[in-house]
């Protein structure tokens, strides 16, 4: 399966590379984009990436494997990203991931069998003050319990 | 003191704070426009060496110093990047600026970017603030469309824009080095310092990187003098207004702008309504968990401004106090620090990428019950070989291309010399069971 961006994409691709002094340094917002439209950046979408910024699949590949937020396979619907850094250990924040991983019997890294959910600890997401905080793809859910956690997950399409 | 009125979060919590008009109605852009139209790239330099502001985003080093540093003969372009990146544990103040007052931090850009003749200037916020990144793309908008930014910015014939740059998850990308490297597409790896940004930084240019707070804090400087600025505080060294970000056992965690150099007692007790149920206070980590940890003693009298905070051994860096009362385990809390680092080493010294993951093993044994005692000195030991020998009065050796590694080593030192018997009973205990 070849690589192609959709047509509003390749619009924003274009105006990215215009906007920076050189391509490389769009690496990182281009990469952001393939993501959003495919969900996960596969060889194939790195090897097409590469040469549309003129540099190797390995040094794009190098960059895409430093990344924490680049994922390179498949994952569920909604990344479950429950912080685990200090101030979110304090408020409980441990309680949580043990929390989910019995409701759906999955470990941290994994994804239910549904594709739905991917579990992951992650660090500091800079929101210490509203702590325990849980990022659920984009959005940031602060002061979580597991009460709000349950109806977070209920909501969820 | 008491009598402070907040500056930077003056308008925080106001409906529309975040708007162009908003922001225009309450004198907003004043500044920049008069910097712009009205004053030398010089003058402006020398108004913000003369205020003393000190960078917040961690090293407190003075900013107006810091653009002087930039190659006034050379002909390249230069580069002005707001550190948006506020990845250092415990921080959460430069959220709350662009969140509620993303003008305030575009005008300090615009100023600093005319200081140091910068006409495209970069936002490098980190991957995870993804709604404040939108936010950002809609105030500068608005900016472009109302001659704020753009050519011939208020009438003039400086041509300025700004870029938002995302991250993608990587806490060593705070580092201004890393920064730049991610800023090039690359993965985040500090380069050996000199030469320093301002010399060498993003495209082998002059660059300047300079924290959210710090930009923040500009356009009143412009529009109220250095004397001004110097007056607020406890010391015209290290004045202004500052936001602490106060989490942990606190009952009302958050962010408050004092004075710099108020009492992180006060800032505990009185700001953030102290530990919950009146328990005893028994450690605090001031400036994020790269700062050594103070007990509760250390911390009573302690004023929270750069030299205060140094003096007492440890650094008030971002500003972000972690507050633990008597239930803390201090082991579990000193791993939990340690696995971070662990995590966030970016690999390319050895020191720091084995060192870190052998403290985390250490830990693990610990945790595990199968620590052993020699495990105690072993973990000072590898301290020692990941952030040189420490000794506060002499500074540190640094045996690491950046600051990471004494960001890791100091911390973990602190925790187990201040907290050792806690270690020891820790583990006796597990042993005996
Ligand atoms: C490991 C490490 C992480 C850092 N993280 C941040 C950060 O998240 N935000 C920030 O503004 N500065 C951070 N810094 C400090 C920057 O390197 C740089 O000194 C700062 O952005 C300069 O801005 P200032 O002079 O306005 O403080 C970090 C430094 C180190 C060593
Ligand atoms: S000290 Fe650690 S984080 Fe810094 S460059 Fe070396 S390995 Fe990377
Ligand atoms: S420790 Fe969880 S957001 Fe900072």
């Amino acid at each position: 399966m070849s690589f192609a961006f959709k047509a509003e994409q390749q619009k924003r691709f274009k105006a990215l590379l215009k906007q920076y002094p050189d391509k490389r340094s769009a690496a990182l917002p281009v990469l952001h984009l393939a993501q959003e439209q495919e969900g996960y950046l596969s060889t194939e979408i790195i090897e097409t990436l590469a040469g549309m910024l003129d540099i190797t699949p390995a040094s794009l590949m190098d960059t895409v494997s430093f990344y924490t937020m680049f994922h390179t396979k498949p994952r569920g619907k909604y990344l479950l990203q429950v912080c685990q850094t200090l101030s979110c250990s304090l408020a409980g924040a441990d309680q949580l991931v043990d929390h989910l991983e019995h409701k759906f019997h999955i470990q941290v890294g994994e994804t239910t069998e549904d594709g739905k959910f991917t579990l992951l600890k992650v660090e500091c997401l800079g929101s210490c003050g509203t702590a325990p905080v849980v990022q659920i793809n984009d959005d940031y859910y602060e002061r979580v319990s597991k009460e709000k956690l349950k109806r977070v997950l209920e909501k969820l399409p | 003191m008491s009598d402070f009125q907040p500056i930077l979060t003056k308008h925080v919590g106001v409906p529309g704070s975040s708007t162009l008009d908003y922001y225009m109605a309450h004198e907003g852009y004043r500044a920049a426009r008069r910097a712009v139209l009205e004053m030398s790239n010089d003058e402006i330099v020398q108004v913000v060496r003369e205020s003393n502001l000190q960078g917040r985003g961690g090293a407190g080093f003075p900013a107006g110093v810091k653009w002087g540093f930039i190659p006034k003969e050379s002909k390249k372009p230069k580069y002005l990047i707001c550190n948006a990146d506020e990845s250092e544990p415990g921080t959460f103040k430069d959220r709350l600026l662009i969140t509620h007052n993303p003008h305030q931090m575009i005008e300090g850009m615009i100023i600093a970017s005319k200081a140091i003749d910068c006409h495209l200037a970069f936002i490098y916020i980190r991957g995870e603030f993804a709604r404040e990144a939108r936010l950002l793309e809609a105030a500068l908008s608005e900016c472009r469309a109302n001659q704020v930014l753009g050519k011939g910015i208020f009438g003039s014939k400086y041509d300025l824009d700004i870029l938002v740059h995302r991250g993608a998850g990587a806490y060593i990308c705070g580092e201004e080095m890393a920064l730049i490297e991610s800023l090039e597409g690359k993965r985040g790896w500090p380069r050996i310092k000199p030469p320093f940004p301002a010399v060498e930084g993003y495209l082998r240019c002059p660059t300047i990187v300079n924290n959210v707070e710090t930009l923040s804090n500009l356009p009143h400087i412009i529009n109220e003098g250095a004397v001004w600025f110097r007056g607020i505080g406890a010391t015209a060294d290290s004045p202004g207004p500052k936001l602490y970000c106060l989490s942990g056992h606190v009952q009302r965690p958050g962010v408050y702008e004092a004075p710099m150099g108020t009492k992180l007692s006060h800032l505990i007790f009185t700001h953030a309504g102290g530990t919950p149920e009146g328990r005893k206070l028994k450690a605090v980590i001031p400036g994020g968990s790269s700062a050594p940890v103070l007990t509760a003693e250390e911390a009573e009298d302690l004023r929270m401004d750069f030299p205060s905070v140094q003096a007492a051994g440890s650094m008030l860096g971002s500003a972000g106090i972690i507050v633990m009362d008597e239930t803390t385990d201090m082991v579990q809390a000193c791993y939990n620090v340690a696995r971070f680092y662990a995590h966030e080493s970016c690999g390319q010294c050895t020191p720091c990428r084995e060192g870190t993951t052998w403290l985390t093993k250490i830990f693990q044994r610990f945790t595990n019950g199968q620590g052993r005692m020699e495990d105690i000195d072993l973990i000072l030991d590898v301290t020692d070989n990941i952030g040189g020998l420490i000794d506060f009065s002499r500074g540190s050796f640094g045996k690491t291309i950046c600051p990471f590694g004494e960001a890791v080593a100091w911390p973990v030192r602190a925790f187990v010399e201040k907290f050792r018997a806690e270690f020891e009973a820790y583990q006796s205990q597990e042993a005996a069971a």
